[in-house]
């Protein structure tokens, strides 16, 4: 019985929503023995994307002209400036004045509206162009059959993620678009699970690796976890059964004292990762210093559009005011983030806070640990 | 959000792959991989093919994938 474990109590920490969506859809958290527990990290990219991002999206949705394209998980993530407040409501009305059917609309009031504040739905409900797409592709595509709009698409991800968008700026430049930009706020997550292995206030015996980073990264990018601090790492692919492995491998890892990186996720995580997708990151972008909601600014662990792109850059293209960020009130998704708060113990959780009506990111995207919380299993923190 | 199953490449154009899994097809970019053959299979992200494996490779986890059901 690979998963049996007789010593010190264990915590391993996964990194990827997609790993969070699936360890609480199959309860698989209640097979571990009572001594490993798993615990949910800064693995959603939308929940690591700062208030700042969003402000910044939703003032760029307020410009006329602006068609402004996303994944749909930004979608409902409160920013900053509340929904009803002049400024914000003034902004989508003479975006919206001659174009849309919204335009005259009365404001939705705060009681829709959870917190009360902007998002890019509400922006999008007032007559701010704003779209949601599944690739990259598909806003070069429509950047190409609309000359006349200004086509702004949000680059959140990881190193997943990344590439791809790397992908269609190039393609944008090479068909010589000039209204296709990227808003880019990606980021690098070898560089946050660093930051977590290094904190005091969390103690983490391994780390499931996500599979698809890994794919593109290889496993090498997870070696110095190993190495300088001493932590377990598998990388896994996205079933259950491909998990379990994983945190087998974990717990062995552990209980021979000898932490390394082990490929549980098969032929498609190989050594160097994807060359090409390497590449392409390195071409468009470069890395950055990079703010992440619950873990702060963390070097190195964003990537920049390099200047050769700069004019493909949204942050450049276009000048914006922005407002002074501020997190909702009473939001722990910061230390949700961090592992250090299961999201039951948190006093909005449920109550304030609810898929239908979300407070924190972390209850807006569907990888996000307390939407998956709430959706899969809503009894009392332990 | 990861989309893990891999797709048995159909037909290629260009830079372009329609891919197939379950019977689901979809159109995926190349642009991120190398060496793609028909019969091939690949792991596809937000639109692009960002792995390739061959039909041996992606046995075991579309081995997973039949056991589920899916």
């Amino acid at each position: 019985m690979p998963l049996a474990w007789q010593g010190r109590p264990l915590t391993f920490m996964e990194v990827c929503g997609t790993h969070t969506m699936a360890v609480a859809r199959t309860g698989l958290a209640s097979l571990l023995p009572a001594t490993v527990r798993l615990i949910s990290g800064p693995g959603c990219p939308v929940c690591v994307t700062p208030v700042g991002f969003i402000d910044h999206a939703l003032a760029l949705a307020a410009l006329p002209n602006v068609t402004l394209t996303t994944f749909g998980d930004l979608m409902r993530v409160p920013g900053s400036t509340s929904a009803t407040s002049a400024g914000a409501a003034t902004a989508f009305s003479s975006t919206a004045a001659s174009a849309s059917p919204m335009a005259g609309v009365p404001t939705p009031t705060s009681a829709s509206w959870s917190t009360g504040r902007a998002s890019l739905l509400y922006a999008k409900a007032l007559g701010a162009d704003v779209r949601v797409i599944y690739s990259p592709r598909e806003a070069v595509a429509f950047a190409a059959a609309h000359p006349a709009r200004e086509v702004v698409f949000l680059g959140v991800g990881f190193e997943t993620t990344a590439p791809a968008v790397a992908a269609a700026l190039l393609a944008a430049k090479q068909r010589g678009l000039r209204n296709f930009t990227v808003l880019a706020a990606h980021k690098t997550i070898p560089e946050a699970m660093a930051l977590l292995a290094g904190a005091s206030d969390l103690a983490v015996d391994g780390f499931l690796c996500p599979g698809h980073v890994s794919i593109v990264l290889g496993p090498e990018a997870f070696v110095p976890l190993a190495e300088r601090f001493g932590r377990a790492c598998a990388i896994a692919g996205f079933e259950a059964e491909e998990i379990l492995r994983g945190l087998a491998s974990l717990i062995a890892q552990v209980g021979a004292g000898k932490p390394r990186v082990d490929n549980c996720y098969g032929g498609a995580v190989r050594l160097g990762g994807n060359p090409r997708a390497r590449a392409l990151l390195a071409e468009v972008f470069e890395p950055c210093d990079s703010a992440w909601r619950g873990l702060g600014t963390i070097a190195h662990s964003g990537l920049a559009i390099r200047a050769a792109f700069a004019a493909l850059d949204a942050a450049k293209r276009f000048a914006v005011a922005l407002p002074e960020p501020r997190e909702p009130a009473g939001c722990r998704c910061g230390e949700v983030l961090r592992g250090v708060l299961d999201p039951r113990a948190c006093p909005l959780f449920a109550r304030a806070c609810t898929p239908d009506t979300p407070v924190g990111a972390c209850m807006v995207s569907s990888e996000g640990s307390c939407a998956a919380r709430y959706q899969y299993g809503l009894e009392a923190a332990s | 959000m990861c989309v893990a199953v891999p797709m048995r490449v159909v037909s290629i154009k260009g830079q372009e792959a329609v891919v197939s899994a379950g019977g689901a097809e979809l159109t995926a970019a190349l642009d991120l991989v190398e060496n793609v053959a028909l019969g091939d299979y690949v792991i596809v992200h937000a639109g692009y093919a960002i792995q390739v494996l061959t039909a041996e490779e992606a046995r075991e986890t579309l081995a997973i994938f039949a056991r589920l059901e899916l």
